[in-house]
């Protein structure tokens, strides 16, 4: 099962590599991984997405991540209610006759077109990754020649409804 | 014409770079030895050794592995952390199988590790490694030093990460120019900052209350004690409270000692070469209460078969070992002295369990222990025997890992705690004859025996000019089967006696090798050469080499075979 991850780590050197070192020595499979700096100097937020076989194994990987000296918190916050956000960069071949019909195609996914070239366009999108996963497909009969996407990012909603409302919030299953 | 005063850095008591900012800060920490080999990227700490002679002990070695081991003994039998010093590069890398075996093993360890200048750090400069990057996966923590102004508060947290909650290693990389850099002005004390690093080291009472309800509900029983018992230094708690509720005890390989081997309660060693009744215990038990063991697979065996019947109770102060291995129903993260005391103070009753000891007690009756004692040639376990008779039990044991740990295991009856040194998660060749080292400058008064092997005890003999020079009166025992002989019985009995790679044909002269180093060494036949000897040898003050020969078709038995359950023990009676 997928689940996603969030920590609160010390901005340090070394701190990204402890972290996957740790997954990958623990054999954990990370899907996406995506840091950035948070509202306090000095602290980061990393957001992972791991392949975990079952509950055991999901305790494991967030007790070792809070073993870290530079891991302040760990979170599970996969059923929780959460907004979570990845962006990707899509580029397309075609030329710029193509784009009214590609600009049909993603203007329900309220993605943009943000570079034009003789033989290829640029798409950016930003959602949820099955939303991304989604767009590509509808693009592949145009002939993708790149992609690049940032992982996922994600945090708690402000409002956390009752136990019994949990799943239908849940991002990834 | 007016000469200048330069400072005389021998008499001036203030630090005047980075490097006696350290040593001071060291002195600060009570470290009173440091393990070490110098090198060109700590010549700067060398130097300030140089300068704080008489204050602080440092210890040359022959090998940066031989100080780190002597390191891992010292913290072992002080409880206080290790404290070494290794140069950039090799000296660092050399390290590295220490380090990894104080992780597993939970042992405290300071390391400092030169490194070139900051300026050159990166561009694949002589001796360069990178330290951080290897370290970071066998340490509890690492640092590296990017400012003077740093030191004392990384140190202080080193120190403090070091020892508390589960201990470990802890690395601090010194780039040569920190270490040799002037100290414009003396930093200010170093405070800890560690928010992401609070260990739990008081229990939940709702767990204790819940373990101990189902100790009277219990009728099968059965405490294992681990090295957690030793970091806790809580033997004598649990020991009340293994005889306070009648409950039997099962140590680990690293627990020897954590509760007396002569109690009518203990059952000895479990796992793979443990006692058939310790294993029987746990795989009957209705109720297992762990106390700082891991659940590593050498006690475990197969972990489907594994204590099948048992509700299970881990206390450990690292919450990522309980639930790792064995799905637990009461985790109580906690010191396990704090724990045990918690436990004494609730009024619970004592389960019922007499039909369970008699069991027990039945069965260590009819399945102890057992070797065939040749008298064609020595036993090794007669051997270890031996070794206990002539030491009243009493002396500290070190060991590598093979047959003699086993051995020495099965055979030195522990009866206190804090005597028993020896790799047990890494499983480190080489070690048992520096860690002697450090375990003798930790407790002089002590005897410090290292059992070694006739193969491990020369990757590390180098270390025999160490006790030379620091005239250490260490007993070194090599158990001398002219072979790997764990790697030969394995192969005997699991790969269809294949014996590949595994015979010693070619051995140094032991005794004559002992004696180019200025050290008496003498070679054991036979046992009554042994008989007259030993007391000989163990009333010498002074370091001896005995190169004992025993048979080498002996087996470490009884055996839990790679893959069995604990319950399919082999060799549990003579054959």
């Amino acid at each position: 099962m997928k689940r996603i991850i969030s920590l609160t780590v010390q901005d340090r050197s070394g701190v990204l590599n402890r972290v996957t070192g740790l997954l990958q020595r623990r054999q954990f499979n990370i899907s996406s991984i995506s840091v950035g700096p948070t509202e306090t100097e000095g602290i980061s937020k990393m957001t992972l997405v791991v392949e975990v076989e079952d509950e055991q194994r999901l305790e494991q990987v967030t007790k070792q991540l809070n073993k870290q000296i530079d891991v302040l918190k760990v979170s599970d916050i996969t059923d929780k209610a959460i907004v979570a956000r990845e962006l990707a960069l899509i580029k397309v071949a075609g030329s710029s006759q193509l784009r009214s019909e590609i600009n049909g195609i993603i203007d329900p996914f309220r993605a943009l077109i943000i570079d034009v070239s003789k033989d290829s366009l640029t798409i950016q999108i930003t959602g949820r990754p099955d939303k991304i996963d989604a767009l590509i497909d509808l693009l592949r009969p145009y002939g993708i020649k790149e992609i690049a996407r940032t992982g996922l990012t994600a945090f708690l909603r402000g409002h956390q409804p009752q136990v019994n409302e949990l799943t239908t919030y849940s991002q990834i299953k | 014409m007016k000469v200048e005063e330069k400072p005389d850095f021998q008499t001036s008591a203030a630090p005047k770079t980075g490097a006696d900012l350290l040593i001071d800060l060291l002195i600060t920490e009570g470290v009173d030895t440091l393990f070490g080999y110098p090198g060109g990227a700590v010549l700067p700490i060398y130097d300030a050794i140089y300068r704080a002679r008489g204050t602080i002990k440092h210890v040359l070695f022959r090998h940066e592995q031989g100080s780190i081991h002597a390191a891992e003994g010292y913290a072992r039998i002080t409880g206080k952390p290790g404290v070494v010093i290794a140069t950039s590069g090799p000296g660092a890398t050399n390290l590295v199988t220490g380090i990894t075996d104080a992780m597993m093993d939970s042992l405290p360890l300071v390391i400092f590790t030169g490194q070139v200048a900051r300026g050159v750090i990166g561009t694949d400069a002589f001796q360069e490694a990178d330290v951080m990057a290897i370290t970071t996966p066998i340490t509890k923590h690492n640092y590296q030093v990017q400012a003077i102004s740093d030191l004392p508060r990384i140190v202080k947290e080193a120190f403090h990460i070091a020892s508390t909650g589960r201990p470990g290693p802890v690395l601090i990389d010194i780039p040569k120019d920190i270490s040799a850099g002037e100290l414009t002005e003396v930093p200010a004390e170093g405070t800890i900052h560690l928010p992401g690093y609070q260990p739990t080291t008081k229990p939940n009472p709702l767990q204790i209350k819940k373990l101990a309800d189902a100790i009277t509900k219990s009728v099968k029983p059965v405490i294992l004690s681990g090295a957690g018992i030793l970091h806790g230094k809580a033997s004598k708690e649990l020991t009340s409270f293994a005889e306070k509720h009648k409950i039997p005890v099962v140590t680990t390989l690293l627990g020897l000692g954590t509760f007396p081997a002569n109690s009518p309660l203990s059952l000895g060693m479990g796992g793979m070469h443990g006692t058939y009744t310790a294993n029987m215990a746990i795989y009957e038990s209705d109720l297992l209460i762990n106390i700082g063991a891991r659940f590593d697979d050498r006690l475990t065996g197969s972990l489907k078969h594994f204590a099948p019947n048992a509700k299970v109770a881990h206390i450990d102060i690292d919450p990522a070992e309980i639930g790792k291995n064995v799905p637990t129903q009461i985790p109580i993260v906690s010191d396990s002295k704090e724990a045990l005391v918690e436990l004494m103070n609730q009024t619970s009753e004592s389960p019922e369990a007499e039909d369970w000891l008699a069991t027990l007690n039945k069965l260590k009756e009819e399945f102890p222990l057992w070797y065939k004692h040749d008298q064609n040639g020595m036993s090794p376990q007669w051997l270890i025997e031996a070794i206990h008779k002539v030491t009243n039990g009493d002396a500290i044991v070190t060991t590598d890992v093979g047959q003699h740990q086993m051995w020495a295991a099965q055979y030195y009856n522990f009866e206190k705690p804090h005597r028993w040194v020896t790799s047990g998660g890494l499983g480190t060749m080489g070690f048992g004859f520096p860690a002697a080292i450090g375990a003798q400058m930790a407790s002089p008064g002590s005897t410090v025996v290292a059992i070694v092997g006739d193969a491990g005890f020369q990757m590390t003999l180098q270390e025999l000019s160490v006790i030379y020079e620091q005239n250490l009166p260490v007993k070194i025992i090599i158990v001398n089967n002219g072979a790997l002989g764990m790697v030969r019985q394995w192969q005997e009995l699991l790969h269809g006696n294949r014996i590949s790679e595994s015979i010693l044909n070619t051995q140094p002269d032991f005794v004559k090798l002992a004696e180019a180093y200025h050290i008496r060494g003498l070679k054991i036949e036979s046992q009554e050469e042994l008989i007259t000897k030993l007391p000989e040898v163990f009333a010498y003050d002074g370091p001896v080499l005995m190169d004992c020969r025993v048979l080498q078709e002996e087996k470490v038995f009884p055996m839990i075979a790679p893959g069995k359950g604990i319950h399919e023990m082999i060799g549990v009676k003579p054959s």
